[in-house]
């Protein structure tokens, strides 16, 4: 267990690692969700509620997340590393692991900015909203991450994830918006709770088929 | 393996026979419904359509369990050829739904029916399986990546389904039901022949398309082998 917990903190210090230096994704990740609310600003018409506005803010993070995940496995495919960590004699589900805790630290990082802009320009947010970010990041890691690899391992990765992960990512979305605007918030967490569940076991247990050649 | 299957041929001519029987069932046995009129026969095709195709997608991931578990080759064209059946009985689905919503309701799409919007979702989903397919290449790797994914859409199906239930509630207050008055015993013989037939003519179509997909994977290799 030990073990397991350690290559998982190893490989998702990799990726951090490798963003501070580069800072290939998250700058973009920001600019981007920032980018986005303004042109919803615009989009939105004026007389429009502040309960369109939380819709579009779930837009604006499912967007964000795909073009963070999109360059989840770049560093792997390159010089074929990808290869090197298949071929260690370790547990590779671990490899899904890391990658999708680093996925949820971009995204996160990405929100912290995004939530308080949201905010600060549309309307207010409670605690539920919050914690609907919170635990839908989590589920749009946990699919996007396994999305990633899988259509990595075909042509035109960029092309495909989206198409992958937007149908999975519609609970998350009503879950998310619902526990923004309804006032029996609880259930929709509980909702995004089970979904995270589910989609991390099932993720979890298939990564090996994906990884492997 | 196939000698103890039924032939084609004679599944083919029963399940012409059960379609027949099923017409003649929805059209004659079964009462006009009092409220919908003749409209209300659609029910006796969108409703086995649906259930066909849940089956379809729940072979396909089955047939993709087994393809992760004994990484059989064979398991692979099954389960595709099952979701590209699940994906036509899906794509019928939508539009037997679009024309009954058409008939009942006056429109032809309404976000408040979940059973519509939940085959809308997975008809995209199912559509994405096909692009990532054929994005791999051909070989071990794209027969995995097919079944993970195969597998996700038998998650997706209950989800979903939760999740659009719990979206009515704050996207639209008031729900269209379907549920007429209960069937009467006649009409719940015709819809049981008529669930038959779609069933069977699906089996039938799903072997059609088996045997010729595997009639073209043999027809490569003998190429492969001539070539050589």
């Amino acid at each position: 267990m030990n073990d397991y917990l350690g290559d998982v903190a190893a490989l998702a210090r990799k990726d951090l690692a490798l963003e501070l230096r580069a800072r290939d994704t998250l700058p973009a990740m920001v600019l981007f969700v920032l980018s986005t609310l303004v042109v919803f600003h615009f989009a939105l018409p004026r007389d429009a509620g502040d309960e369109a506005a939380y819709g579009l803010l779930w837009v604006a993070i499912v967007f964000t997340a795909l073009l963070g995940l999109s360059r989840a496995w770049v560093p792997e495919s390159r010089d074929g590393a990808i290869d090197a960590l298949v071929l260690a004699t370790r547990d590779r589900s671990a490899i899904w692991v890391a990658k999708t805790l680093a996925a949820l630290a971009f995204l996160a990082v990405a929100e912290l900015v995004a939530l308080p802009a949201f905010a600060l320009l549309f309307a207010p947010l409670d605690a539920a909203a919050v914690a609907g970010a919170a635990l839908a990041s989590i589920g749009l890691c946990v699919v996007g991450s396994l999305a990633a690899a899988l259509a990595s391992a075909g042509r035109g990765r960029e092309v495909v994830l989206p198409l992958l992960v937007l149908p999975l990512s519609i609970p998350l979305v009503v879950g998310g918006v619902g526990a923004s605007i309804s006032p029996q918030a609880g259930d929709y967490l509980l909702f995004l709770g089970v979904y995270d569940a589910v989609f991390a076991i099932l993720s979890w247990a298939s990564f090996e088929y994906v990884i492997t050649e | 393996m196939t000698q103890t299957r039924p032939s084609l041929p004679v599944l083919a001519v029963g399940s012409t026979a059960l379609m027949s029987a099923a017409l003649l069932a929805i059209f004659f046995v079964a009462e006009q419904d009092a409220d919908q009129g003749l409209s209300q026969k659609i029910f006796f095709f969108h409703v086995p359509i649906a259930l066909t195709a849940y089956a379809c997608f729940g072979l396909g991931a089955w047939k993709a369990l087994r393809v992760l578990w004994t990484r059989g080759e064979r398991y692979d064209l099954e389960s595709y050829t099952a979701i590209h059946q699940g994906t036509i009985f899906g794509a019928l689905t939508l539009i037997t739904g679009c024309i009954w919503a058409k008939a009942s309701w006056g429109v032809w799409w309404t976000w408040s029916s979940n059973q519509l919007v939940l085959f809308l979702v997975l008809f995209l989903f199912y559509c994405a399986y096909f692009m990532l397919r054929f994005s791999v290449e051909d070989g071990p790797r794209r027969e995995r990546v097919s079944a993970v994914y195969a597998l996700f859409g038998v998650a997706l199906i209950p989800v979903s389904f939760f999740a659009i239930r719990l979206a009515n509630d704050f996207i639209h207050p008031t729900v269209f039901t379907r549920e007429g008055p209960q069937m009467t015993g006649r009409m719940f013989l015709a819809f049981s022949v008529a669930w038959a037939a779609i069933f069977a003519l699906a089996y039938v179509m799903y072997r059609v398309e088996l045997a010729g997909k595997r009639t073209d994977a043999h027809l490569r290799e003998l190429r492969e082998a001539l070539a050589r």
